[in-house]
Formats: structure tokens, C-alpha cells, sequence
């Protein structure tokens, strides 16, 4: 197993066709590409901060004042999020595109990943926050493109969740 | 100093700034010294003031102030680090430091005890940093927004909140009309 740099990179691509000016990223390995990718673009605001639930603030504040605005994480990272993303993004209607790396289910080494992973649609149903399935390669441009539509449409955050099918590969 | 007070003498110096306020009485109390389409009122997130406030003053010329609260701020301590790595010169970034959570009881923050902010600010990276402790202080001080941030301002206020009421304004026009007045540059 080993992370797919080609599904990063149509990830990339794909924010860069649907216009996002702003992210918010957070490591992981397996979207190291992509954030490489987006730390080289000058055209992109890439802002490191120390938590995911203060980058959902800073995401907020980039929104208001007229950033397309995206986030990259991990499906632990939603679980610091959530308090965020409730009393923020959903009670001002404030839209946000979430890329979730999906740990903790499959192709996972990392047993403390376990507890959010298997969590995490259950606690975004439950915040109601919607989101998107995506672990083929060929639906990533189209999945962004639709995820980040519905943010727009409905001034709200929308998560897009990356399977370990669709970001490692044998 | 009692944090209305505080929050009048910021109004007085305020042109077309941007202002993000920390949730609770703070905001209450903004609110019934003056509202604007410019306030954003937080009503939830807490710790985030300075969050929203630095990813804004990314986005916009304009200048923003961030009304702060020393509960707020210990909440989101790894924002000082945040705001000094971007050091946007169009932030200004006031804490009404009454070393409690005012909100919610006057619960004591670590300010009143183990924790020095203006010392924490500096280790985190930011350079312009004041601690004000009456209102003369605090009027030379906010000469400053006349000048490049970012700029870091520690008020020490009393403990107290004023008698004023929850604010009538539904959070989507709060937004919306935020919105509107960001669009103006």
C-alpha cells in the first residue's frame, strides 16, 4: 500500500476548478501530496494553524470577507471541529468544503484512529452536517465540483469524505 | 474600568473598521452602545474572536478589530501564534481582560493566576503588545489603529456586566449584512 499521488493531484485540481482561494490543511500521510501541492501554489491563501477548530474560524473569517474557502483533514480532525462547525458555519450559514481523509476503517495501521473513523459519518448525521462519499479516482472532479455547489447553494459546510480506496493504492 | 466603558471608548475611535466581538455580554454590550452592519456579533464558538478576525483581515484591506475576551483567548491560545506567523498589518486585536469568563459566572481564567498574556504574546511571536490599565492609557493606546498592525492590546477591565438585553438580530442578517459591508473593500 502507498499513497496514490494521482488522486492527490486530481484532488488539487479539482479545487483549483471549482475557484477555492483559501485552505486550511492539516497533515496526514495520506494526503501529503496534496498538501505539498497546495503549499507550492501562490495563487492559494494556505494558512497552518494549530488546531482544526480554530482553522474553522479562520475559514469563517475568509468567507466573510469573500474567500471561496476549503478545508483538508482528517476524520480525527472533524472531531475537533464539531462545536466549530455547529455554532459557526451552521447557525450563520457560512459554507465550507471539507476534504476528510478517512482513518480508523480501512488500510488503517493507526489503532487510535478507530474510534472517530467509525464515528465519523454517525457524528456529521448528528451535527447535520451532509456529506459526500468518494473513493474513485474518475468522480473527483465531479464530487468537489457538486459538494462544493450544494456549500454555495445552501450557505453551509459540506464534508467530502476520501476512502483509503481512492487515496492509497497497492 | 467597567467593559462597557471600555467597549464606548473603542466606538469613539472606530471609522469603517471591520469588528468581530466575542460571544456573551461583550457583544451584548457592543451592541447597545452601537450597532452597525460592520459588528459581527459572535454568538457560539467561543475562542474563535481572533480566528474569524485574522482569516477576515486576510481577505479584506480594511481594517479589522477584534473585541476579545481573556476567557475567550485562553481558549484558542494557539491563535497568537497563528496571528503572529501572518502578521496582517490591517488587524488589531483589543482583549478585555477581566481574568474570568464574565458570561457565564465569572468562573477565574488562568489569567488570574499562572498565565501572563502579554508575556504568552510575546513568546508566541507578536511585537506591538500593551498592557492598558485605565482609560487614559487606553485612549493613547488606540491611536494606533491609525497605524500598522498588527497590534496586540491587553485592557484590564473590572468584573461585571453591564444590564443590557440578548441582541434582537438574527445570526443570518448578522452575516449577511457583515458580508455586505466586507464587499466594500
Amino acid at each position: 500500500m502507498r499513497v496514490s499521488t494521482r488522486a492527490n493531484k486530481a484532488l488539487y485540481e479539482a479545487l483549483k476548478g471549482i475557484g477555492i482561494d483559501f485552505v486550511v490543511t492539516f497533515p496526514c500521510n495520506w494526503t501529503g501530496p496534496l498538501l505539498d501541492f497546495m503549499a507550492k501554489d501562490r495563487d492559494l491563501k494556505h494558512i497552518p494553524v494549530t488546531r482544526e477548530e480554530e482553522g474553522v474560524g479562520v475559514a469563517a473569517g475568509a468567507y466573510l470577507g469573500g474567500k471561496k474557502t476549503a478545508m483538508v483533514m482528517q476524520s480525527s480532525g472533524i472531531g475537533n471541529s464539531l462545536n466549530a462547525l455547529a455554532s459557526l458555519n451552521l447557525t450563520y450559514g457560512i459554507p465550507l468544503l471539507i476534504l476528510v481523509s478517512h482513518r480508523g476503517v480501512e488500510r488503517e495501521k493507526i489503532v487510535a484512529q478507530q474510534g472517530m473513523g467509525r464515528a465519523l459519518k454517525k457524528l456529521l448525521e448528528g451535527v447535520g452536517i451532509q456529506y459526500f462519499d468518494l473513493s474513485d479516482l474518475s468522480q473527483i472532479k465531479k464530487t468537489l465540483a457538486d459538494a462544493y455547489s450544494l456549500a454555495l447553494a445552501e450557505e453551509k459546510p459540506i464534508a467530502v469524505i476520501l476512502s483509503p480506496l481512492l487515496l492509497l493504492e497497492e | 474600568m467597567k467593559r462597557i466603558d471600555a467597549i464606548r471608548q473603542i466606538v469613539k475611535h472606530l471609522n469603517d473598521e471591520l469588528v468581530i466581538c466575542n460571544l456573551g455580554f461583550p457583544c451584548q454590550e457592543l451592541y447597545s452602545v452601537k450597532d452597525s452592519p460592520t459588528h459581527f456579533y459572535m454568538l457560539g464558538s467561543i475562542g474563535l474572536a481572533s480566528s474569524i478576525g485574522l482569516g477576515l483581515s486576510i481577505a479584506v484591506r480594511r481594517k479589522v478589530v477584534v473585541i476579545d475576551g481573556d476567557g475567550s483567548l485562553l481558549y484558542n491560545l494557539g491563535s497568537l501564534m497563528t496571528v503572529a506567523m501572518q502578521r496582517p498589518e490591517n488587524l488589531y486585536w483589543i482583549v478585555l481582560d477581566n481574568e474570568s469568563h464574565g458570561s457565564t459566572g465569572f468562573q477565574p481564567t488562568y489569567d488570574a493566576t499562572v498565565a501572563n498574556l502579554g508575556k504568552l504574546a510575546q513568546a508566541a511571536g507578536l511585537t506591538k503588545i500593551q498592557v492598558i490599565n485605565n482609560k487614559s492609557e487606553f485612549e493613547e493606546a488606540l491611536q494606533q489603529l491609525k497605524e500598522t498592525g498588527p497590534l496586540f492590546l491587553i485592557v484590564k477591565i473590572e468584573e461585571g456586566n453591564a444590564k443590557v438585553s440578548p441582541i434582537p438580530v438574527t445570526p443570518d442578517l448578522i452575516k449577511s449584512r457583515f458580508i455586505e459591508e466586507a464587499k466594500k473593500g
